[in-house]
């Protein structure tokens, strides 16, 4: 009857994504009087869970599911669920999840409500409110199965450390052959740069840079935060920079802690993909940009001129603060 | 080949989002419905699979006759058949039901959702699909190419992607980078025309229960102003000790 939260993990790795699934399972076990249990696959370590409140791990190993499989993955969370009779289920909002998610909620014949962030008004009858609308409004949505699968929004509930003693156990779910109807020919990923899913702070360029080339200071500026960089949709779609970095509606949702937007106006679009974010910050030279409604902060001046002098006055104040 | 794109229809990406009825019901007075941004990437993809490899192409929508603009849209824009599923779209899965029902019985080697509809943003109507029917899935597909019952697919996954080989029959998840924002296509006079006289069949529902149920929506508390600085000293020391993200 314990909570089950899918933990998961990249290349042998508990993601950060992960540990906050376990801290809000926490909060919705200790809302049913409950406990809970994770189920990791193919994790190196997963005594860090015990941490953010996981009282038993499941620790899948097996060789077959050492690329991520959404079929297969989606299986063996069914199973665990199954196994420890579970009828809360949570997982995260990134795209491995969000892939598998739905399989699941058939197999395991759940509702599912992704983006959700915070824990359920109640859980008997359980309800729960999520981001609709691109982050335009809230929904309160009832889970009328007797299982339920919650899709965490990325950032909205934060990691709250709650020491449980903890106990692994091996779990070994029957795969079949179906699970392996898709055959990954080649993974294309940077390793070396931060992603918009899992970065803590992302800056953001727009039109207002006026080229591909100037993209170095936004660079400049990213790495000297560890941040992601992102694009608007306009730099997107002239082939300034990768689809893979335009944020907003049609793009990629961020939900960062903070978000620096640079020469961006802020078209309704574009804003409704940035919202979740906790903390906005916005460069332009136009006061009458949209983006300073959005925004808590802002400098109203030129580009070229801020990005690098922050880049640098960034450094300074890192160098001091380290 | 015969492909099923699934339109979902959606206000316009500028609306204005407010509610009615005691914040139980999406207030839809003023707003223009358009296909699903997601959902157009993947009818346009369908089209070069009519164009190039001689597909049929047939589009399906959940809902009551107010979104019939948006199915003659998706045929002005060149889909051979529409068909509208007589019934309000409720939560993810009982949509999901009603597809699947069209997809089985219609014998579609490629169905086509959007990643996410710009409304609910559930993300799960083109997964619960293909479980439903047993067919192979992709999500956030952002390249598919087919050859015979072999399909090849791009994946957008978080920092990167990756490219899967599966077979059909075959559910996507798509989104933009399966076509390009310059490949979308206006309906051209001619094209309006046609879509007159393309058949729309409403077909009645299967049974099926929604498992989740939409209470009442609210809004956003409305934002502080915006706190202006000249420098970039004061904008570091702001985001150190007073926003704390830094």
């Amino acid at each position: 009857m314990s909570v089950l939260v899918y933990t998961e993990s990249e290349e042998g790795k508990i993601k950060k994504i992960a540990l906050e699934a376990v801290s809000y399972a926490k909060g919705i076990a200790d809302q049913m009087g409950t406990s809970v249990t994770a189920v990791s696959i193919n994790a190196n370590d997963t005594s860090e869970l015990g941490k953010y409140g996981a009282s038993k791990v499941l620790e899948v190993s097996n060789d077959k599911l050492g690329k991520f499989n959404a079929e297969a993955y989606a299986d063996v969370i069914a199973q665990a669920a199954k196994n420890e009779d579970t009828k809360v289920i949570i997982v995260t909002s990134s795209a491995n999840s969000k892939f598998l998610a739905p399989a699941l909620a058939v197999n395991l014949e759940a509702g599912y409500v992704p983006n959700v962030f915070e824990l359920p008004e109640s859980t008997s009858p359980f309800k729960v409110k999520s981001n609709v609308f691109t982050n335009k409004a809230f929904a309160l949505t009832e889970i009328k199965t007797d299982r339920k699968i919650i899709g965490l929004g990325k950032n909205s509930y934060g990691l709250k450390e709650n020491e449980t003693s903890s106990a692994s156990e091996p779990f070994n779910p029957n795969l079949d052959a179906h699970d392996f109807d898709m055959e990954i020919v080649s993974v294309d990923k940077a390793t070396d740069k931060v992603t918009i899913a899992d970065a803590e702070i992302v800056v953001s360029g727009g039109r207002g840079l006026k080229g591909p080339e100037n993209w170095g200071m936004i660079e400049d500026l990213a790495k000297t935060l560890g941040a992601a960089t992102a694009c608007s949709k306009p730099v997107s779609d002239m082939g300034w920079r990768p689809h893979g970095e335009h944020v907003g509606q049609t793009g990629k949702p961020v939900a960062s802690n903070l978000y620096i937007a640079i020469g961006i106006s802020g078209a309704i679009q574009h804003l409704a993909g940035i919202n979740a974010s906790k903390v906005k910050v916005v460069i332009n030279n136009d006061p009458e940009a949209p983006f300073f409604k959005a925004a808590d902060y802002g400098i109203v001046g030129d580009a070229f001129e801020i990005v690098p002098k922050l880049t640098e006055k960034l450094k300074e104040f890192k160098a001091q603060n380290a | 080949m015969k492909i099923l794109v699934c339109i979902s229809h959606v206000p316009d990406t500028t609306s204005k989002i407010n509610f009615t009825d005691g914040n139980t019901k999406f207030d839809t007075n003023g707003v223009q419905f358009v296909i699903n941004p997601n959902d157009e990437f993947g009818l346009t993809r369908a089209m070069w699979f009519k164009e190039k490899q001689g597909a049929t192409v047939h589009v399906v929508n959940v809902g009551g006759p107010e979104t019939e603009p948006t199915l003659r849209k998706a045929l002005a824009i060149g889909a051979d058949e529409a068909i509208r599923i007589n019934t309000p779209a409720t939560d993810g899965f009982s949509v999901a039901k009603q597809l699947a029902d069209v997809a089985k019985e219609g014998g579609y080697d490629l169905v086509i959702g959007g990643r996410e509809s710009i409304d609910y943003n559930g993300g799960m109507v083109p997964g619960m699909l293909a479980k439903l029917i047993g067919a192979n899935f992709i999500n956030t597909c952002i390249g598919l190419e087919i050859e015979d019952d072999k399909a090849t697919a791009i994946r957008e996954i978080d920092g990167g992607k990756e490219t899967l080989k599966t077979s059909l029959p075959l559910v996507i998840g798509c989104q933009k980078g399966l076509v390009q924002e310059s490949d979308l296509r206006i309906p051209n006079m001619r094209g309006i025309m046609q879509a007159r006289t393309k058949p729309l069949n409403v077909k009645e529902p299967v049974a099926s229960n929604a498992e989740t149920n939409t209470i009442s929506f609210e809004k956003p508390a409305p934002k502080g102003a915006v706190k202006l600085v000249d420098t970039v000293d004061e904008l570091i020391d702001l985001l150190h000790n007073e926003a704390k993200v830094i």
